[in-house]
């Protein structure tokens, strides 16, 4: 039997089910990758990095920060070249057994449903049309119109079609997967002896995690834009338009 | 050292076997949903990633300072994974500078037998600097020195049937690697660092070098070898009851 009332919706039914499904995977791995980086909450650049080497960063999540629980350093080579080694006598806070594989199987979410997205927009061109900032993102007068429509008081529309600085932050935000990706596969002792130049695309085991972080800081940062703009223009009516679209009379 | 010629060839003939039918025999997929993702990564990068593919080999001056974590002293009866039987022998051989250890290696080979440490300084050694990637997310850069694993194994005559090489040690750990990294060339049994003997800290006398895969499947203190035909899990003290994957390439 044929629906006379077509379901209606400003997002086509492929962008729906794989927001969602996006949506669940960077869940899960923004979840899963707070967990892993608990474990060591330091973060260096270069090549590789430890307890016993300068960070650049120290955050203090977790029982692991700053723990004290090492033996007096051991002197590789008196006179030579200063490298130490100290071992660890405490005992530290660890949920990699699940958060790890917890972490990879949401990537594999991430990398499927963003390759289905990704053709999808390219051959749609719901990319170019909705998605990208185009010629009137460099614009200054319209991205300064839609930077005073967000800081104004009156809700921004809804779209789409979307002002310039959410387009720039889609397209922030597409960017960003990629180096995700690559980053995390830079992590990957046996990826980067098949394909080295994941490595030093980033310069390094270490630098790759930093840039891991930080990038991860950075789609984080758009999730909660994301949703508070969600919380400023109607959030039923976006949900609504997200999942099962409404009914045309 | 002379090495039978029936060895290496039963060695070439379990590598071939292993590129023919590899998924004969999966690591399992039992458990929960988190080890049927760890099975799919492990076989989408044995099939992504070139089969000859090495870890990144670095210069004397890439060379980091590094901690020693898990087991340290494994006569300690504090440590978490203390072994009530085998701790007390360790500690017994420290004393001693492990005069008198030997690797057994068994199982699946044709020559089951003991390998003094004077026995493998005689096997043409390897050094290498390569990156320790901890699944904690520290890395540390060392040289290290040993013999190829695959001189060892070759030497023992490898049974044409034989699939994964499983390590036991002093402490209650116990892990095993697939053939294919057990015949791979960086794949040593170390008893050098940093240009000194292997520290108490970092698996003395004896520890594997696994560099294609993270930290914890180089297994330290090294007590026997076991050559199986049979994926074995390592009952409770085996990474997959721990939760952790069984193949750790990423």
């Amino acid at each position: 039997m044929v629906d006379q009332h077509k379901s209606a919706s400003p997002h086509a039914r492929w962008v729906r089910a794989v927001h969602w499904a996006l949506a669940g995977a960077v869940l899960v791995l923004a979840f899963s990758g707070v967990m892993i980086f608990m474990v060591h909450p330091r973060l260096y650049w270069g090549l590789a990095g430890n307890d016993m080497t300068a960070a650049w960063l120290e955050l203090p999540i977790g029982p692991n920060y700053r723990h004290g629980g090492w033996a007096p350093p051991l002197h590789f080579a008196p006179g030579g070249h200063a490298v130490i080694s100290a071992a660890r006598t405490a005992d530290i806070f660890n949920q990699n057994g699940w958060a790890r594989s917890l972490h990879f199987l949401a990537a594999w979410l991430l990398v499927g449903s963003g390759l289905v997205y990704a053709v999808l927009a390219l051959i749609t061109g719901h990319g170019a049309r909705n998605l990208l900032p185009g010629r009137d993102g460099f614009a200054p007068a319209v991205v300064w119109a839609d930077i005073r429509a967000h800081l104004g008081h009156q809700a921004v529309r809804p779209g789409p079609p979307y002002g310039v600085l959410q387009r720039w932050a889609y397209a922030v935000v597409l960017a960003a997967v990629p180096v995700m990706v690559c980053s995390g596969l830079a992590m990957s002792p046996y990826v980067t002896a098949g394909y080295p130049w994941v490595l030093d695309l980033f310069g390094g085991h270490q630098s790759a995690r930093s840039v891991h972080f930080l990038t991860f800081a950075l789609i984080a940062l758009f999730v909660v834009v994301h949703l508070v703009m969600v919380l400023r223009t109607g959030p039923l009516r976006q949900l609504r338009a997200m999942t099962i679209g409404w009914r045309e009379t | 050292m002379a090495f039978s010629r029936r060895g290496v060839l039963a060695g070439m003939a379990a590598g071939g076997g292993l590129m023919l039918g590899g998924c004969a025999q999966e690591p399992p997929t039992y458990g929960n949903v988190l080890r049927m993702g760890d099975w799919f990564t492990y076989n989408a990068q044995r099939m992504m990633i070139p089969r000859r593919a090495l870890a990144r080999e670095y210069g004397r001056g890439d060379i980091t300072s590094t901690v020693a974590v898990g087991t340290v002293n494994p006569g300690n009866d504090h440590e978490a994974a203390f072994n009530p039987t085998a701790g007390p022998l360790w500690a017994q051989l420290a004393a001693r500078e492990f005069a008198g250890w030997a690797l057994e290696v068994v199982g699946a080979v044709a020559r089951p037998g003991r390998y003094s440490l004077d026995t493998l300084l005689r096997f043409p050694a390897r050094t290498q600097i390569t990156r320790h990637t901890c699944e904690e997310g520290w890395s540390a850069i060392s040289e290290w020195t040993g013999v190829p694993l695959r001189l060892v194994l070759e030497h023992a005559g490898i049974m044409p049937g034989a699939r994964f090489v499983k390590f036991e040690t002093y402490d209650l750990a116990q892990d095993s690697i697939d053939m294919f990294d057990a015949l791979h060339p960086q794949t040593i049994l170390a008893y050098g660092m940093n240009g000194t003997r292997l520290p108490h800290g970092h698996g003395a006398p004896l520890r594997v070098r696994v560099e294609t895969q993270l930290g914890y499947k180089s297994v330290k203190f090294l007590r026997r070898i076991v050559v199986t035909e049979q994926f074995d899990d390592g009952g409770k003290f085996g990474n997959i009851a721990g939760g952790y994957a069984w193949f750790a390439g990423i």
